[in-house]
């Protein structure tokens, strides 16, 4: 069963070229236009920090920034995001100096087996900036697109609240 | 030999993997950059029972990209030897694409590898497979149990317990149904095979590296030391990756057929066909006891659902006989056949199902009596296992409710149901006991100190994000005298001293006492090398005299006269010194050991919506010594949402018309999310085992989940006078 | 994922020629890239339209709401107008999905969501919505979290939005650009039943396209909210819930405006329940009479039976107040 026709009999994928930003970096790459930017990321730019937990969006583990905003990169294709600004939890820190949420997951171990982290902080990143921390029951609310099956959820609550008032 | 002072065990570290997790760093087995890798993706059966009549793989071999299609149709060469070192059940495990039978839905039937994972994925979706169907069986309520008792379990009496029953002032006789639920790490399973002529190297999702070690040897029929198997990372596991799987095997076939490596990440959806389960359970209990609370009888008639090929067993049995002090028992388990695959441990195996019947009906039964909750437990503590007649090693049950009740405000409890009201709410608080084996095995550890003063310690343990890399650091760091940052521990390799499968909770204990042994050791030749060295301040003392601290070596009490390790191997032309040391548990113990906790939750009900809501929950655990409490708390509360997810929420749905899973997926395989979790707070009483193990640790991962779910039950009982005795606990029961 | 080409319309009139050649318009992309994936859908050519202006949100004259259909769920539910005039709308919005989905997802694309009936996203599955004709396994399957109002024979599941169902209490109409031109069709038009062609989803035309969703201006002041009930306590689809705007004068309801979600094969208007309520004084004794008509005509199956109980319950009306 091995052995398909020769290549140029073979179907191939349609594929585009897209120039986006990523953690700071230009970038300009061919892409297959079914990728997402989750397998991108993973695949083909070495950036395996966004887990793929479920890919379809129910899950939280590949959330990263796109354009500042928080979205699920599994159900971004690549091919759409031409001009745009991607950050992902490897472009977080400053060099050795940890963002401050980075920082605050580990002073209060906010993870465990550490798979939905990247997710959970790039996420956390985003509801700080859209404000959406007033109360616990806030962050608890506006962090539910991010799945813990640890159970660290009491102290992710508490490591965001800390990055958003530096408590 | 001086006892060491205790820096570092005890102390609430944060994690010493923390930075690699937190920026992204940290390798989990898909993540492992393998060059000239490509990419596998499996197809399933989409029937429970039937045979394969033809493959069809024109379609997908057409696409760009492909480099095959792997199916029983190829014969795939597999040798599927005989694996002691596995945690396979009697019976006999699935052999991949070896034959054209189907077992159960989402069966591996073929498996597309392509240059790109979008080929891939395409291309397996582009396979067609056509079957002649059977009928399916795959409802415990419905199927017919086999014939004579699951392994490692025989029916169980002690007394007479109909006796007791028909004598018994009252009786309670109580059925219970509880669903099959699913482990659903965040990371889906994955391995990445690589053949480098006749060895293989693996990066895999797995509790036990050398048990897929063997797995793999005997299936491919080469030489263990042939095969090495990495797991640095595990992305959450919850029991369901303590055994190699078909996936495991089919990457490494892969990667000899199309002799490139292969990298094979299950889906969500398939992690609901291949890597195990809690199975359902169909429980009818009955209790007898005196009118004022004292047990007469307790019998446990049950059974449970297992795959057609193997029989499936969990320890079930324990605490229907350890947990009270009843003198008459009977216990009848039983299996059913089903076409199904096979269930695996899931955190808390057989005792968090037990767990909820019994402690569900304890508090049935309190209420029958009008008798306290807690009070009713305390009336049947045994004072030595019922079992066994052994003395316990350790059991702080009474404790552990001591100190919960008060800290959770139990007195002021009104008991009568219904009686507590928050606007539309009605509030009900619930108690129940956890309890947990302490399983022990053997391990093996190395440690070597160098010359710059620092140490590296392994042994091929895992990290489920349970904190090994942390706790063994902190066990390391205190037996060796050294600073955490000056002590690197390496877990998750074969090819380090063997460990046992990290499950039932025996890591901490048996790898834990392991390396206390080697780093003892290690520190003894150093602090004789030492004593020994007329040029040594330390020449001439009594070794048992020295301590070391902070990397330096010195009489106990005169921290003036001694040196540091660096001092010491320089001057000693040594670049390091290393030791091999173990654990290895007595072969019968004389005590009856276990952890117990004791478990408090409120909970909120709109009876009208049907919801269920936890307002905080308290545990209070005896545990043995907590070697990391930072992390133990991490566990216990995470033991309370994985307990919250099973009392409320996880329930997997089965078509049994055709045997598909409906719900896998997890927008409807619902696991807790952040909304639903409030306060959580856990206490872990101060104290130690020594009889348990010689680092004075019981147990603990397990312990943390086992009595949740029924104190959310009892609580839900409490706020609505309802008592529903099937899990999960959804609208439908309580409107 | 099947193969598809990509094209990106840079304005409206490129965006109608390509849905006109049978492109597939691409928004937020959280449904159409997730059922892509299962192969659910398999469009050959997809157009993206994200860069089309339909990103405003406008308050009308007369204090009623036109949403662009690109305005991202996110955006709306934050909007001060829609946050001051239509809680209802906010609430629906922030109660749906995850603060991710909800920053990519669109109010068009919202409510052209497809259903999340498990065997309608799962290709060996039987389903008369994917594969006409081939028959529906959700009928006599597994069902619980399926319809009990407007189903068929051919198809018993349910319409996923939240903020549909709102719209759809409010009497929203969805603006439509194609082809021939724009036009306007009521939300409860908009929206198909199931009947015997449940393959058939929306009243669009080839090639036509959401601009936007209005809602007219209600008589103030207008008291609105969104009950959802689900097993969990967040990022879950309803099993049942409400939207419900009152408008109450003097102590008496002078407007209702009632909808169920999670129950129906399309959002569920109530006029029934609307009846009860004009003309009477708030009241949980009027909440509860109310409310015994919401499940009126209701077919449950086999494990969604519960969901009548759900209905007939007085929250469905007390949300409001």
């Amino acid at each position: 069963m091995f052995g398909a026709g020769p290549a140029d009999a073979a179907q191939a994928s349609p594929s585009s070229r897209v120039t986006l930003t990523i953690n700071g970096e230009r970038r300009t790459i061919t892409v297959d236009n079914r990728t997402s930017l989750l397998d991108l990321l993973r695949e083909h730019l070495g950036l395996t920090g966004s887990k793929k937990g479920c890919n379809a969006g129910a899950c939280g583990a590949c959330t990263v920034l796109v354009d500042g905003r928080r979205v699920n990169s599994c159900l971004t294709l690549a091919v759409r995001l031409d001009g745009a600004e991607v950050t992902t939890i490897e472009g977080l820190a400053k060099g050795e100096r940890l963002h401050p949420l980075q920082q605050a997951f580990i002073d209060h171990d906010a993870f465990q087996c550490g798979y939905c982290t990247s997710g959970q902080i790039m996420s956390g990143v985003g509801c700080i900036d859209e404000g959406h921390t007033g109360s616990p029951e806030e962050i608890r609310e506006f962090m539910s697109g991010n799945i813990c099956r640890c159970g660290a959820y009491v102290n992710i609550v508490r490591a965001v609240e800390q990055a958003a008032h530096g408590k | 030999m001086s006892p060491q002072p205790q820096a570092a065990v005890g102390a609430p570290l944060s994690r010493v993997d923390g930075r690699l997790k937190v920026t992204g760093q940290a390798k989990y087995a898909a993540d492992h950059d393998i060059d000239g890798v490509v990419h596998a993706v499996v197809v399933d059966s989409s029937i429970a029972r039937g045979r394969i009549t033809g493959i069809d793989t024109r379609d997908a071999e057409a696409q760009r990209g492909v480099l095959g299609v792997i199916s029983h149709l190829d014969k795939p060469r597999l040798t599927y030897r005989q694996n002691q070192v596995s945690n396979a059940f009697p019976g006999e495990r699935l052999h991949v694409f070896q034959d054209d039978t189907v077992r159960f839905f989402g069966q591996p039937v073929a498996v597309v590898v392509a240059t790109t994972l979008e080929a891939a994925e395409h291309a397996a979706s582009l396979v067609k497979v056509s079957y002649d169907a059977e009928e399916s069986a795959t409802d415990l309520t419905r199927g017919p149990a086999q014939d004579g008792p699951p392994p490692f379990a025989r029916p169980y009496a002690r007394g007479n317990a109909e006796e007791a029953l028909g004598s018994a002032d009252v009786r309670l006789d109580l059925a219970y149904r509880l669903s099959r639920n699913h482990h659903n790490p965040m990371e889906t399973h994955a391995t990445i095979a690589r053949w480098d002529g006749d060895k293989l190297t693996v990066w895999d999702k797995t509790q036990w590296v050398i048990g897929t070690q063997n797995e793999l040897a005997a299936v491919f029929g080469i030489p263990l030391e042939n095969v090495r198997v990495l797991s640095p990372f595990i992305g959450g596991a919850f029991g369901s990756a303590l055994r190699a799987w078909p996936h495991v095997t089919i990457a490494a076939l892969a990667a000899r057929e199309i002799g490139r490596p292969v990298k094979l990440a299950l889906t969500r959806r398939q992690m609901y066909f291949t890597v195990g389960y809690r199975p359902a359970y169909e429980y009818k209990l009955r209790l007898g006891s005196t009118r004022r609370g004292r047990l007469t009888a307790m019998t446990h008639d049950f059974k449970y659902e297992t795959s057609r090929y193997e029989q499936f067993w969990e320890a079930n049995l324990a605490l229907g006989q350890m947990l009270y002090a009843v003198p008459n028992v009977s216990q009848n388990p039983q299996i059913v056949p089903l076409d199904v695959s096979t269930p695996l441990w899931m955190r808390g195996p057989g005792y968090g199902s037990s767990a909820f019947v019994i402690e569900t009906a304890m508090d049935e039964l309190a209420y029958k009596l009008g008798i306290d909750p807690i009070e009713l437990r305390l009336r049947n503590e045994p004072g030595e296992d019922p079992s066994t007649q052994q003395p316990f090693s350790t059991r702080r049950l009474r404790e552990c409710f001591r100190v919960g009740a008060r800290a959770f405000g139990w007195r002021r409890r009104d008991p009568r149901p219904r009686s507590t009201r928050d606007g539309d709410w009605l509030i009900g608080t619930g108690v129940a006991t956890g309890c947990y084996d302490v399983f022990r095995g053997q391990a093996q550890a190395h440690a070597r100190l160098d010359a710059d003063g620092t140490a590296v310690v392994q042994s091929a343990t895992h990290d489920t994000g349970t904190g090994t890399y942390t706790s063994m650091t902190q066990v390391a760091a205190d037996a060796l005298g050294l600073t955490v940052r000056n002590v690197t521990f390496r877990l998750g390799d074969s090819a380090m001293p063997p460990a046992p499968a990290q499950g039932a909770s025996q890591t901490m204990l048996s790898v834990g006492s392991a390396v206390q042994d080697t780093c003892d050791m290690l520190r003894e030749q150093a602090i004789k090398l030492a004593v020994e060295d007329e040029r040594s301040p330390l020449h001439g003392v009594d070794p048992d005299d020295v301590v070391v601290r902070g990397g330096r070596l010195h009489v106990k009490g005169d921290p003036a006269r001694g040196e540091t390790y660096r001092q010491l191997l320089a001057r000693n032309n040594r670049t390091y010194l290393e030791a091999r040391g173990s654990y290895t548990p007595e072969e019968e113990s004389r005590f009856s050991m276990y952890g117990y906790a004791a478990m408090f939750a409120e909970v909120a009900v709109d009876a009208r919506l049907g919801l269920v809501r936890v307002r905080r929950m308290l545990g209070v655990y005896d545990a043995g010594r907590i070697i990391s409490p930072k992390l133990a708390e991490s566990q216990a509360v995470g033991g309370m949402v994985g307990g919250i997810g099973a009392a409320l929420l996880e329930h997997t749905v089965t078509d049994h018309r055709d045997g598909r899973i409906v719900n896998a997926n997890l927008a409807d395989y619902l696991v807790p999310v952040n909304a639903d979790i409030p306060d959580l707070k856990a206490v872990y009483l101060d104290g130690e085992d020594y009889k348990a193990a010689p680092i004075g640790v019981k147990s603990l991962g397990e312990l943390v989940q086992i009595g949740v779910a029924p104190a959310i039950a009892n609580a839900v009982f409490h706020a609505t006078g309802r008592r529903v005795r099937e899990l999960p606990i959804t609208a439908e029961a309580l409107l | 994922m099947h193969p598809f080409s990509y094209t990106r319309a840079a304005n409206t009139r490129q965006a109608l020629d390509a849905g006109r050649a049978g492109g597939r318009y691409i928004a937020g992309g959280t449904t159409l890239v997730d059922l892509m994936r299962e192969t659910v859908e398999r469009p050959r050519t997809i157009v993206d339209i994200s860069a089309l202006p339909l990103r405003e949100i406008m308050v009308t004259r007369r204090g009623g709401l036109r949403i662009g259909a690109l305005v991202r769920m996110s955006e709306a539910a934050a909007h001060r107008g829609v946050r001051a005039l239509y809680p209802v709308i906010s609430q629906a919005l922030e109660l749906s999905a995850s603060a991710q989905l909800r920053n990519m997802a669109t109010i068009g694309g919202n409510i052209m969501q497809r259903t999340r009936c498990t065997y309608f996203r799962d290709v060996t599955a039987a389903c008369n919505k994917r594969e006409p004709g081939s028959g529906c396994a959700a009928l006599h399957g597994v069902n619980r979290t399926h319809a009990i109002l407007g189903t068929s024979d051919d198809c018993v599941a349910t319409h996923p939005s939240d903020a549909a169902v709102a719209f759809t209490a409010l009497e929203a109409t969805v603006h439509l650009l194609g082809p021939d031109g724009e036009r306007t069709v009521p939300f409860a038009d908009f929206l198909l039943r199931p009947g015997s062609t449940p393959n058939r989803e929306q009243a669009l035309r080839k090639g036509e396209l959401i601009t936007s969703v209005e809602i007219p201006a209600l008589p103030r002041p207008l008291q609105s909210g969104y009950l959802k009930v689900r097993d969990r306590q967040s990022y879950e689809f309803a099993l049942t819930s409400a939207a419900v705007a009152l408008h109450i004068r003097g102590g008496v309801i002078h407007e209702a405006k009632v909808a169920a979600g999670g129950v129906g094969t399309v959002p569920w208007k109530l006029p029934a329940v609307e009846r009860e309520l004009i003309g009477q004084r708030p009241s949980n004794v009027l909440w509860t009479k109310a409310a015994e008509r919401a499940a009126d005509g209701a077919r449950p199956l086999r494990h969604n039976r519960f969901k009548v109980e759900l209905l007939n319950g007085p929250s469905s009306a007390n949300c409001a107040s």
